[in-house]
């Protein structure tokens, strides 16, 4: 692919969705978009590029984005942060908002839904401390079509095996075939919308949890930086932030700190949670 | 080094799991069937056992059950890894004291999410 192509299509994917990519994947442009300049009566991924030069044809943007951004993901990601969340976060939050009985969680890159279903699980199991609390459970992600998929709550059994322990399949999954069904009262704790990490977040409200997993990684500093502000400012002032495991503030941002020995854990620099540590 | 027991009447599962849990620093012994894991218990209680459902001779349900009634039998946490995916097999495992399940095809990712899941290996 010509250098000139390669850059408009890498400038495109920065601008809608912070995805950053170097000319040295420009192999994995070809692969996975040949299939869309078929679809689209291009000659080729270099044609439908340089078309775009000139039009902004918003459904063909869309599906190049879906195209090149990574949904790979499944329960209980890297088990630890689901046992911080349960054994820490989840304490502090039954005191902490005692009086009001609310809790706002936020999945920010939710891909299929196993994130959010993950904590949902969790939160039902824990039953008796959130009961006549209100639970507000948001999860968006910018791709719609995986949205749908998370909706559906419908797995594979690859899928279901891949992190999701035994006696959670059984509580909370209907067998269909060679499908795995999640249980409706677990898919109605979640609300799924579709949202941009780029756009501006406020009207979600203040969140005492964000999971931000996973989607950092493929942005560039100065992209990271522009969400971790955004995110601060969606964050109550003792709420948590959970990283990937290859994600960090770092050198990135002033606005959050890491919880101390809690890895993937940060929160804000003015949190309690740091004085008292 | 955490000992394994791989329960599986064919051999080229065995060998396949014994390629993944030997990689996972597991020390692992093979039974063709449930008799032979019974002998191989009583010589030697293994950390955990990875189970077939359907073998010749002694099913790996009824190998379980055998096991639980053992001394020292309830200390091995038992996985079953069977072709067998429904639901009702599935409870019936985990009644007789089954720790894991795993529904074949398997694959190392499956082994390792499942062995972290019930504390064998750290994640
Ligand atoms: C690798 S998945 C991570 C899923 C899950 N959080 C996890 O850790 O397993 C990354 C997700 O981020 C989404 N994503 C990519 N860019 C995004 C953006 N700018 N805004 C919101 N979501 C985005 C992708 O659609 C994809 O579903």
């Amino acid at each position: 692919m010509r250098l000139p192509v390669f850059d408009i299509y890498a400038e495109i994917l920065k601008n809608k969705s912070g995805l950053s990519i170097t000319s040295d994947k420009s192999y994995l442009l070809e692969s996975r978009l040949a299939p869309i300049a078929k679809a689209w009566d291009f000659a080729s991924v270099e044609a439908m590029g340089t078309d775009l030069q000139f039009s902004s044809n918003h459904k063909l943007i869309e599906e190049i984005v879906d195209a090149m951004t990574t949904n790979e993901t499944f329960f209980f990601r890297d088990t630890k942060p689901f046992d911080i969340f349960k054994n820490v976060v989840m304490p502090y939050m039954a005191q902490a908002r005692e009086a009001q009985r609310q809790l706002k969680i936020w999945s920010a890159a939710a891909s299929s839904g196993q994130e959010p279903y993950s904590l949902a699980m969790i939160l039902k199991d824990a039953g008796t401390p959130w009961s006549g609390w209100n639970l507000d459970f948001l999860a968006t992600d910018i791709s719609a079509s995986i949205l749908e998929q998370a909706k559906l709550g419908r797995y594979s059994q690859f899928e279901v095996q891949r992190g999701l322990p035994i006696q959670m399949l059984m509580n909370h999954f209907k067998q269909d075939g060679d499908r795995w069904n999640l249980n409706d009262d677990i898919k109605n704790m979640i609300r799924f919308d579709a949202f941009n990490l780029l756009d501006n977040p406020s009207k979600f409200g203040v969140f005492d949890v964000i999971f931000c997993r996973n989607v950092l990684i493929y942005f560039d500093a100065e992209t990271k930086t522009q969400v971790f502000k955004k995110l601060a400012n969606q964050l109550a002032p003792d709420g948590f932030l959970f990283l990937g495991g290859a994600e960090t503030v770092l050198g990135l941002t002033d606005e959050f700190k890491p919880y101390p020995n809690q890895r993937g854990l940060y929160v804000r620099a003015d949190s309690v949670h740091l004085k008292n540590a | 080094m955490t000992t394994c027991l791989i329960v599986d009447d064919s051999r080229v599962v065995r060998k396949v799991a014994r390629r993944i849990l030997e990689d996972l620093n597991f020390a692992c012994r093979e039974a063709e069937d449930g008799v032979f894991a019974c002998k191989a218990c009583e010589e030697e209680m293994p950390d955990m056992i990875l189970l077939d459902w359907n073998m010749p001779n002694m099913s790996g349900i009824e190998f379980l059950e055998a096991l639980r009634k053992m001394p020292g039998g309830d200390t091995p946490k038992v996985v079953f890894c069977t072709t067998e995916n429904d639901m009702n097999y599935i409870q019936r495992a985990i009644q007789a004291g089954a720790n894991e399940y795993i529904m074949k095809p398997f694959d190392n990712e499956i082994i390792v999410s499942k062995l972290t899941q019930i504390g064998l290996i750290d994640y």
